[in-house]
C-alpha cells in the first residue's frame, strides 16, 4: 500500500493524472525537435506500429481472441492506402479512413470463424491468413506491383508549418494516434470493455449475463483490424513504399510480441511494445550482424523473465514504490522526466488495474 | 494546448544538430561525408537471408578499399565504407538508405545490391540528391531515364545487353534455333526475355515456348518438363541460382538435350553447379564480363595477382575463387576512379565524373571498358560468351558489345 492515499477520482488523483498527461504530451511533442531526421522517422514508425499493437491488444488482451494474423490487416490498410495514392488523386488524408474501413470489413469477415472456433484453432486460422498475405500480394501483381512493390510520394510538410518533412510525418502520426488511444481507453472503461473482458474470462458466464457473444466477437475483430488498417495507411506515409516483404509473418509475430512486452490488456503498453519492436532489432543488428536474430530473441526472453506482466506491470510496481518515497515531498511528478512519465502511466494503469485482471 | 506547444517549439527546429542528409545538394562548400582526409560511402547488402551468398560482393569491395587506403587512398582521402544488412528486403534497404544518408551522413551510396531493393530506394535517394552509384543489379532501369533519376547509375552489363549477346551467339552458331524459355516472373525475367525477343526479330530463330515461374514457387521442375515437350532444341534459362540448379537437375534426369543457355545471374559454379554435380552442367553456355578467378588463363595476370595478394592480406577469411569477391573488387575500383575524377569535393562533381567516364579496370575482360556519356547511362556494355567444360568456364570467341538505347 502506498503512503500517499490518493483516492481514485479525487482532486489530487485527477491533478496527478493531468500532470502526467501534460508531461507525456511535452515529451511526445519534443521528440521531432530534439532528434535528427533518421531517429524521428524511427519514432514515427513506432507510433504507427503502436496503433496496430493497440488494436491487437484490444482483441487479444481484452477480449481473449488470439490473432496471429494482424500483419495481414496492417498489409491490407497499407495496400489500400498505397493503391489509392498511386492510382487516384484523392487527398492523402482520406486514405486513412479508407484503409481503416476496408480493414474493418475484413476484420468482421475474419471474426465470423471466431464464432465457432476458439483458442489454438482460431490462432491457426489467423496464422494461415498471415502466411498467405505476402503470397497473395505477389499474385495480384497488376494491382499491387508484385514483389517490386509500390513507391508513392510521401506527404510533405505544408509550407506554413515551417516543419521539415520528417517532423511533419511524426506529428501527423501523433495526431492520428492520440484520438485512437483515447478511444480505446474509453471503450475498455465502458460497458463494451467490461463485456469483452467478461467474455475473455468466462464465455458461459458472460452469456448468462446477457452479453451477445457473436456481436461482440465480430466487432472486436473488426475494430482491432480497423486499427491495424489505419496503422497500415500511416506506414505508407512514413515509408513512401510498400512491398510484400514488409508484411511477412514476422510482422504479425512482432505485433504479438509487442503486446506482451508492453503488457497484455493495457492501453499505454502498446507504446512501449512498439518502441521495443522498432528499436531493439536495429540495436541487435548493430551489436552483431550475424547474430542479430539471436540477440533480439534473447532480449525478448530477458524481458519476459524480468517483467512478466510487461512494461506496464513493471511501471505499476515502480509507481507504487515511487509514490511511497516521494509522497511526503512532491505533489505531482515534477521531479524529472522519468518519474513523471511513470506517474502518468502508472496513474492510468492504476485506474485500469482496478478493473482488469492481468 | 498542443498547438501552442508546437508553435513554441518550432524555432528549435533550426537548432537540430543533424538535419537533412543532402537537402542542399550542390554549392561551393563541401557536401556531407567528405573532408580532405576521408570520404564516407554507404552500402546495403544481403548479409543474411536466402540471398546472403551475394553478401560476398560487399566483402570484395571492402577489401579493395582497404587495399587502396593502405596505399594512401584517393587524392589523399581514405575511403570509409559503411555496409548494412538488408536481407534482400526492400523495406529494410529503404531503412538502411535513410540511416546511411541521414544519420551516418555518407557522401554517396555505393553498390546497393538487388533490383527490388534499389527500386525501393531510388526515389528517396534522388530526392535527397545523394549519388546512388554502381548498383549491383543488371536491370536496364538504371540507365534508361537518367534525367528522372540523375543520381542513380548501374554498373554491370544490363539484362537487355546480355540478351542481345545470346541472340548474337545463336545467329552465328544456330541460326534456326527453336528456343524454349524459362523466366522469372518479375522485372528482371521480363527485362531479359523482352530484350531477347526484340533481338531475334527478323531472324530464323523462334521462341517456341515460354514458361514463367514466381520466386515464391517451391520448384520449377514442372515448367521445365513442359518446355522439354515443346520440341525446342535450345533452352534459354533466365533464373536465379536456386531455380537454375533445379532446372539443370531436371534436364539431367530427362532425355531432353538442348543447347542450354544460362543467364549470368545463375551461372555460378559454387552456388549452382556444385550442388547439382559439375558433370550435369557440362556444355552450358553463359556470358562473362570480368575475369573469372578460377580460369587458369589468368594465373599470371597482373591484375589477378594484385587481387589475390590483397585479398589474402585484407580479407583473409574470404575465398578468392568466389566470383562475387571479384565482382566487389572490380566495382570498387570503378568507384575509386569516379572519386579520382572529381574536380571538387561535391556530390555534383562526383556525378559529373560518373557520367563522363572512360576507364579501364584491370580485372574486367581484356578490352572491356567502363564508358559513360551524358546520354549513355550504361557503364559496361560488352560481354563474352563462355562455355562450362565440366570443370571451369572457358571463354569463347570475342568480346561482344551490345549497346542499349
Amino acid at each position: 500500500m502506498s503512503l500517499v492515499t490518493v483516492t481514485r477520482d479525487s482532486l489530487e488523483h485527477r491533478r496527478l493524472r493531468l500532470a502526467g498527461f501534460a508531461l507525456l504530451a511535452v515529451l511526445a511533442l519534443a521528440i521531432p525537435f530534439v532528434f535528427g531526421p533518421f531517429r524521428v522517422s524511427q519514432f514515427t514508425l513506432a507510433l504507427v506500429y503502436s496503433i496496430a499493437v493497440l488494436g491487437l491488444n484490444l482483441l487479444v488482451g481484452y477480449s481473449g481472441q488470439i490473432s496471429l494474423g494482424h500483419g495481414a490487416f496492417f498489409a491490407l490498410g497499407a495496400y489500400v492506402g498505397a493503391i489509392l495514392l498511386d492510382r487516384t488523386g484523392i487527398p492523402y488524408l482520406l486514405t486513412i479512413p479508407a484503409a481503416g474501413a476496408v480493414a474493418f470489413l475484413a476484420g468482421l469477415a475474419l471474426g465470423l470463424p471466431a464464432l465457432r472456433i476458439r483458442g489454438l484453432y482460431l490462432a491457426l486460422v489467423t496464422l494461415a491468413v498471415a502466411i498467405a498475405t505476402p503470397v497473395l500480394i505477389k499474385r495480384f501483381d497488376s494491382l499491387t506491383g508484385g514483389s517490386q512493390g509500390i513507391a508513392v510520394p510521401q506527404p510533405g510538410a505544408p509550407a506554413w508549418t515551417g516543419l521539415a518533412d520528417d517532423q511533419f510525418l511524426y506529428l501527423l502520426a501523433l495526431v492520428v494516434a492520440v484520438p485512437l488511444f483515447a478511444l480505446a481507453a474509453g471503450i475498455v472503461r465502458r460497458d463494451v470493455g467490461r463485456a469483452l473482458i467478461a467474455m475473455r474470462d468466462d464465455e458461459t458466464a458472460a452469456r448468462t449475463m446477457g452479453v451477445n457473444l457473436a456481436t461482440f466477437k465480430t466487432r472486436a475483430f473488426g475494430l482491432s483490424a480497423a486499427y491495424a488498417g489505419v496503422a497500415g495507411s500511416l506506414f505508407v506515409f512514413t515509408n513512401g513504399f510498400v512491398a510484400p516483404e514488409s508484411f511477412t509473418l514476422v510482422v504479425s509475430f512482432s505485433f504479438l510480441a509487442a503486446i506482451v512486452v508492453g503488457g497484455l490488456a493495457t492501453i499505454a503498453g502498446a507504446l512501449f511494445g512498439a518502441l521495443f519492436i522498432v528499436f531493439v532489432p536495429v540495436w541487435a543488428s548493430d551489436v552483431s550482424t550475424a547474430l542479430s536474430g539471436v540477440i533480439y530473441g534473447a532480449a525478448l526472453i530477458a524481458c519476459m523473465y524480468v517483467f512478466r506482466t510487461g512494461m506496464m506491470g513493471l511501471l505499476r510496481r515502480g509507481f507504487a514504490r515511487i509514490v511511497e518515497v516521494e509522497g511526503s515531498t512532491t505533489g505531482g511528478g515534477s521531479d524529472g522526466i522519468q518519474e513523471a512519465a511513470v506517474d502518468a502511466d502508472g496513474a492510468r494503469a492504476g485506474a485500469d488495474a482496478g478493473r482488469v485482471r492481468t | 494546448m498542443p498547438t501552442a506547444l508546437v508553435l513554441a517549439l518550432t524555432p528549435a527546429a533550426c537548432g537540430r544538430d543533424d538535419d537533412g542528409g543532402g537537402g542542399g545538394g550542390g554549392g561551393a562548400k563541401a557536401d556531407p561525408g567528405i573532408t580532405d582526409k576521408e570520404v564516407k560511402l554507404g552500402g546495403s547488402y544481403p548479409f543474411s537471408g536466402p540471398a546472403s551468398a551475394y553478401g560476398i560482393i560487399g566483402e570484395g569491395a571492402s577489401a579493395y578499399f582497404k587495399f587502396l587506403n593502405a596505399k594512401g587512398g584517393v587524392g589523399g582521402r581514405k575511403i570509409k565504407f559503411i555496409t548494412l544488412d538488408d536481407g534482400y528486403e526492400p523495406p529494410k534497404a529503404l531503412q538502411n538508405a535513410r540511416r546511411l544518408i541521414q544519420q551516418e551522413r555518407v557522401f554517396a551510396l555505393f553498390n546497393v545490391l538487388g533490383t527490388p531493393t534499389n527500386l525501393a530506394i531510388w526515389d528517396f535517394v534522388n530526392q535527397q540528391k545523394v549519388p546512388h552509384l554502381y548498383v549491383a543489379t543488371g536491370a536496364s532501369d538504371w540507365g534508361k531515364d537518367i534525367k528522372a533519376h540523375p543520381y542513380t547509375t548501374g554498373w554491370q552489363p544490363n539484362y537487355v545487353t546480355e540478351a542481345k549477346v545470346y541472340a548474337d551467339y545463336l545467329k552465328k552458331e544456330k541460326p534456326n534455333a527453336k528456343v524454349a524459355v524459362l523466366y522469372q516472373n518479375d522485372g528482371y525475367g521480363k527485362d531479359l526475355l523482352g530484350g531477347f525477343e526484340e533481338a531475334i526479330g527478323g531472324t530464323d530463330i523462334k521462341v517456341v515456348d515460354k514458361e514463367p515461374y514466381n520466386v515464391t514457387d517451391p520448384t520449377v521442375s514442372s515448367q521445365v518438363s513442359r518446355l522439354a515437350r515443346s520440341g525446342a532444341d535450345t533452352f534459354l534459362n533466365i533464373t536465379t541460382p536456386k531455380f537454375s540448379a533445379q532446372a539443370i537437375a531436371t534436364i539431367a534426369k530427362s532425355d531432353w538435350k538442348p543447347l542450354h543457355i544460362l543467364n549470368n545471374v545463375g551461372a555460378s559454379k559454387t552456388l549452382v553447379f556444385k550442388p547439382v554435380g559439375l558433370k550435369n552442367a557440362k556444355g552450358i553456355i553463359s556470358t562473362a564480363y570480368f575475369k573469372d578467378p578460377e580460369d587458369p588463363q589468368w594465373a599470371d595476370d597482373a591484375a589477378m595477382k594484385e587481387y589475390r595478394d590483397a585479398l589474402k592480406k585484407h580479407s583473409p577469411k574470404s575465398n578468392p575463387d568466389d566470383p562475387f569477391n571479384m565482382y566487389g573488387w572490380s566495382v570498387a575500383q570503378t568507384m575509386a576512379k569516379a572519386l579520382e575524377g572529381m574536380k571538387e569535393p561535391t556530390r555534383e562533381s562526383l556525378m559529373e565524373s560518373v557520367r563522363n567516364m572512360d576507364a579501364e579496370i584491370g580485372t574486367l575482360l581484356q578490352g572491356n571498358k567502363v564508358q559513360t556519356g551524358p546520354d549513355d547511362g550504361y557503364p559496361i556494355e560488352a560481354m563474352q560468351i563462355e562455355e562450362f567444360d565440366g570443370e571451369n568456364w572457358k571463354l569463347q570467341g570475342e568480346l561482344i558489345e551490345a549497346k542499349t538505347q
